[in-house]
């Protein structure tokens, strides 16, 4: 290896000349943006990066994106992205999906990569409908939701990508909004710091098809009202004036409290994104539904003392490899019982 | 062809034969797997020609003793060239009324069979839906009938070890393998070896197995219960060294080969399932190779892993039968866009649908040929025998590597479960494919092709200023950019016609063995091998004009196939499905030919091509 100095990688370096076809006001072009101010900061080789996608808006992300990229099958970038991770670990490997893509027909992909804790990075863009088929229901849209397919309301229940991914032992799960830029290069930092399996769940506008997706989460006045921002070791407090938090009951569930009349910031829940163990992330996940509760953004959960799986697979090659010996070809050709004609 | 010699040593006669057909039939439970395994290793140690048919049931463990969970192993050994395991059985051991009644009917007058006359009291025969017993009520009388208390001397034998019942009675298949021993004169040892191996850790084990087969083999002496001992000297294969090889064995070899040869890592990506799971099995032995394998979620993640391996570098296979292939079409169809290297294998079996798992068929060579949406041509290659699984993996893997290509290699459930002796190749005799990867960032273009063979660059992650994007929407010639142009698409599609049809340069012009010219050619392809070339040898030496073609390369076929069909009078394809090579010759060469089908699980017998043989001649 020569250590030569490089220049810098800038933003500019992860932009294609490839024209991108998203609707002008997607949400898409600003996750774009995220990741390639992101890519350069993280002191990897250009050509070390893969983006693999599925199909989808989302999914034609690795076209704009100035690194080796493979636009896969829908549903199927976590299995192609896992081959890429096994046949080569040192390669920095992230997967673009979205919510059709990655819990519809891909959920089972999705869940068995998480659970083998491979070292791959999913942004699931979430905009809670299918656009590139113009505008049927998805896994994650509303309950009673009118869309093309549902034109008396959908009846089905969504997923919660993060109690899905949280559920499916995933070792860092996260959430943050497109438009919040500063949060979501913060938390694709922290994702690609992570060496296991990496969820990022970003909340995405279509502006076309479900246009104020997440309106209660992003609008000026609702943000502050309506966000909680999970910070490791920092109370969980939301609210305009900073005056509700999240307080443990007795039995163990979580309840909404204002501050004042005797509650204080030690009452509160102070934020632990690191335990091993998973429950409470899960019961942070689940906030959202309930009613006075504020959604949840930030890591869930970073832990990651758990081996990655393409590291363990090919640690057994090497370790079968040392013990027997480099494999000799004509030997296994010979092996078992033999015998000559002369 | 015998001749009968009196053996000085005991009072009972050897006789020395050519040939013989021998079958175990039992339980699932009982072990018949293993015991003719170790029969035919032993056989083929000792120098015979071999072919082997085991006939296992879906169910892992059918109520005990009924007809459904009867297993069975057959073996044809000779003196001679053997091509298949047998339409008749000179030897049937059968464990239990039921395996007695399924297999009896393919017994020879005056065969030996031998029984377990401890399975045979009133409820066994029940379970069998027997009204009478057939140990007396004549049924048999045609046959040389031993009826054995296996189940009572395995225990008499082992008594003394301080075993329970259950365990003494899982020994008397090896009771039944001592006896089959001393009946062929062969000797034990190389099973005696394989139990110290397989039990090594369970010592009472392997004093129980060794006691029972042991016990078999000096019962036969001491009896004389069988007149006559056979023996059957080594054949005359070509010099070398040989072993003993499955079809899924021979794939798993042939990758591993083949990946050596090419100098890549190894990626099988792949889903358990019946007949193929073998191959996963062994591959995930041979980590010191730099195999890396993948037991995946389901078909779909086996093949795009493997996808996804390829594109990173592997050479990438994955292997799995029909309902799989079923699965992994449209991610085939991701291969055939992206012209990544990959090879995969169908190891067919009974269908539609689930159909019959553990049966043999040839039904999916449409499917490997078209069945994916739109116009997504692919090389197929089909196996002969067990041991040509291993040729085939590697000339696979050496086309898709060389034409940037997927590439799919048909074998079977009779294949993958049969084995053969094989003469293991010098590895010199196997020619090298190093890759070459593209590194070069000046003028790299992803689509840029290889003038002779169509291939575009495999330029691998990792690698400086060659940073690029494929997937699966068209693309631009040459570029790789997403292009949706009327007049680019359909010269794309072109293209990759085109890159596969080159392939017929790879492709050895194919010469009938036989006549060459005359009455009647057979064209065949994949399993059928053995019992076709067997029946035209019969045919040929009753001085009947054949020819006798056997395809390897489904696609591209040899450039030289039309001429050869046209120096016929008939043309007969004979195939385990409804007719499926021959829409394809018909289509293809406008060739009146015609068809033997049969679609039940099982392979053809002789009698069956003969027939036809004998009806197309107009005999």
């Amino acid at each position: 290896m020569t250590t030569t100095a490089l220049p810098p990688l800038t933003k500019k370096d992860f932009q294609t000349d490839q024209e991108v076809r998203w609707c002008p006001g997607c949400g898409d072009y600003a996750i774009l943006s995220a990741v390639q101010s992101v890519f350069p900061e993280l002191g990897i080789p250009r050509e070390n990066f893969v983006v693999v996608s599925g199909i989808g808006c989302s999914s034609r992300f690795p076209y704009y994106m100035n690194t080796y990229g493979f636009h896969s099958i829908h549903g199927r970038a976590p299995a192609v992205a896992s081959g890429i991770k096994i046949a080569h670990p040192e390669l920095e490997v992230w997967v673009a999906t979205g919510d059709g893509d990655s819990l519809a027909i891909g959920g089972n992909h999705t869940i068995h990569m998480l659970r083998r804790n491979v070292g791959i990075k999913v942004l699931l863009f979430n905009n809670r409908i299918y656009g590139l088929t113009k505008g049927q229901y998805s896994p994650t849209s509303e309950f009673h939701k009118i869309t093309k397919s549902t034109p008396y309301g959908s009846p089905d229940r969504p997923f919660n990508p993060v109690s899905l991914a949280i559920g499916a032992e995933a070792t860092f799960v996260a959430r943050s909004v497109d438009i919040f830029q500063a949060h979501l290069k913060e938390t694709l930092k922290a994702a690609a710091a992570h060496r296991g399996s990496a969820f990022v769940e970003i909340l995405q506008n279509c502006n076309i098809f479900n246009d104020g997706a997440w309106i209660g989460l992003t609008e000026k006045d609702a943000r502050s009202e309506h966000v909680l921002q999970l910070e490791h070791g920092k109370p969980l407090i939301f609210g305009k004036n900073r005056d509700k938090g999240i307080r443990r009951k007795q039995d163990g569930d979580i309840e909404v409290v204002q501050l004042g009349n005797g509650i204080s910031e030690s009452d509160l829940v102070v934020h632990d994104a690191h335990q091993t163990r998973a429950s409470y992330a899960f019961l942070l996940s689940h906030m959202e539904g309930r009613p006075g509760f504020p959604t949840p953004i930030g890591l869930f959960r970073s832990w990651d003392d758990l081996p990655r799986y393409e590291d363990v697979i090919n640690d057994q090659v090497r370790e079968v490899a040392q013990k027997k010996g480099p494999g000799n070809l004509a030997q296994l050709l010979r092996a078992g019982d033999t015998w000559e004609v002369k | 062809m015998s001749t009968v010699t009196e053996v000085p040593a005991g009072k009972t006669k050897r006789e020395i034969i050519d040939q013989a057909v021998i079958r175990f039939a039992g339980d699932s439970g009982d072990g018949m797997q293993v015991t003719g395994s170790q029969f035919t290793n032993t056989v083929a140690l000792y120098g015979n020609d071999i072919a082997t048919f085991p006939d296992y049931p879906a169910e892992i463990r059918a109520p005990a003793g009924t007809v459904p969970g009867v297993s069975g192993f057959q073996l044809n050994f000779s003196s001679g060239e053997v091509h298949t395991p047998g339409d008749s059985v000179d030897v049937l051991i059968a464990m239990n009324p039921a395996a007695l009644k399924v297999n009896i009917g393919d017994l020879k007058a005056n065969g030996i069979v031998i029984v377990n006359a401890d399975s045979f009291k009133e409820a066994d025969l029940r379970k069998a839906h027997l009204t009478t017993n057939p140990l007396e009520d004549h049924s048999l009388d045609k046959f040389r009938l031993f009826p054995v208390e296996l189940q009572r001397l395995t225990r008499a034998a082992l008594q003394h070890l301080g075993l329970d019942a259950k365990a003494m009675d899982r020994c008397k298949n090896f009771f039944a393998l001592g006896m089959c021993y001393w009946l062929y004169n062969r000797s034990m040892e190389p099973t005696v070896r394989w139990i110290d191996d397989k039990f090594k850790k369970k010592p009472l084990l392997v004093e129980a197995n060794k006691l029972a087969l042991k016990a078999g083999y000096s019962y036969c002496e001491a009896t004389e219960a069988f007149q006559i001992s056979y023996e059957i000297p080594p054949a005359q294969l070509s010099p070398g060294l040989y072993r003993s090889l499955s079809g899924n064995q021979a794939l798993a070899l042939g990758f591993v080969t083949a990946a050596q040869k090419a100098g890549l890592k190894l990626f099988l990506g792949s889903y358990p399932i019946t007949p193929a799971s073998d191959i996963l099995h062994e591959l995930s032995h041979y980590k010191e190779f730099g195999v890396l394998t993948f037991q995946a979620e389901d078909e779909i993640a086996a093949v795009t892993s493997a996808i996804g391996a390829s594109y990173a570098g592997a050479l990438a296979i994955t292997t799995t039968s029909g309902p799989g292939m079923a699965l992994k079409t449209e991610a085939i169809g991701l291969a055939i866009m992206t012209e990544l290297p990959l090879v995969i294998c169908d190891v067919q079996r009974g269908g539609p649908s689930t159909g019959l798992p553990t049966k043999t068929e040839q039904a999916d060579l449409l499917q490997a040929l078209f069945g994916r949406n739109s116009e997504a041509p692919i090389p197929v290659l089909a196996a002969a025998t067990p041991s040509d699984c291993f040729w085939i993996a590697v000339e696979a893997s050496r086309i898709a590597l060389k034409y940037m290509v997927p590439v799919i290699v048909l074998s079977d459930g009779y294949l993958a479960n049969g084995a053969e002796p094989w003469r293991i190749p010098g590895l010199e005799e196997i020619p090298g494919f190093p890759v070459k990867f593209a590194k070069d960032p000046d003028g790299f273009q992803p689509y840029r092709r290889d003038p002779d063979t169509l291939a575009r660059p495999w330029a691998t992650p990792g690698t400086p200023g060659l940073e690029h994007r494929i997937g699966g929407l068209e693309k631009q010639d040459v570029t790789g950019n997403v292009n949706y142009e009327p007049l680019n698409h359909e010269n794309m599609v072109r293209i990759r016609a085109a890159k596969v049809e080159a392939i017929v340069q790879d492709v050895p012009n194919i010469l009938p063995s036989g006549d060459p010219a005359g009455d009647l050619l057979i064209v065949s392809w994949g399993s059928t091998f053995g019992a076709i070339t067997q029946a035209v040898k019969g045919q040929r030496d009753k001085g009947r004009k054949i020819g006798h073609l056997h395809l390897r390369y489904l696609n591209p076929l040899p450039a030289n196939l039309g001429d050869i069909l046209k120096r016929y009078k008939n043309v007969l394809v004979p195939e385990l499905n409804m007719g499926q090579l021959l829409w394809v010759l018909r289509a293809k060469y406008l060739v009146n030919a015609v068809g033997l089908n049969k679609i039940q699980g099982r392979p053809f017998k002789q009698a069956e091509l003969d027939q036809k043989i004998e009806e197309v001649l107009g005999l």
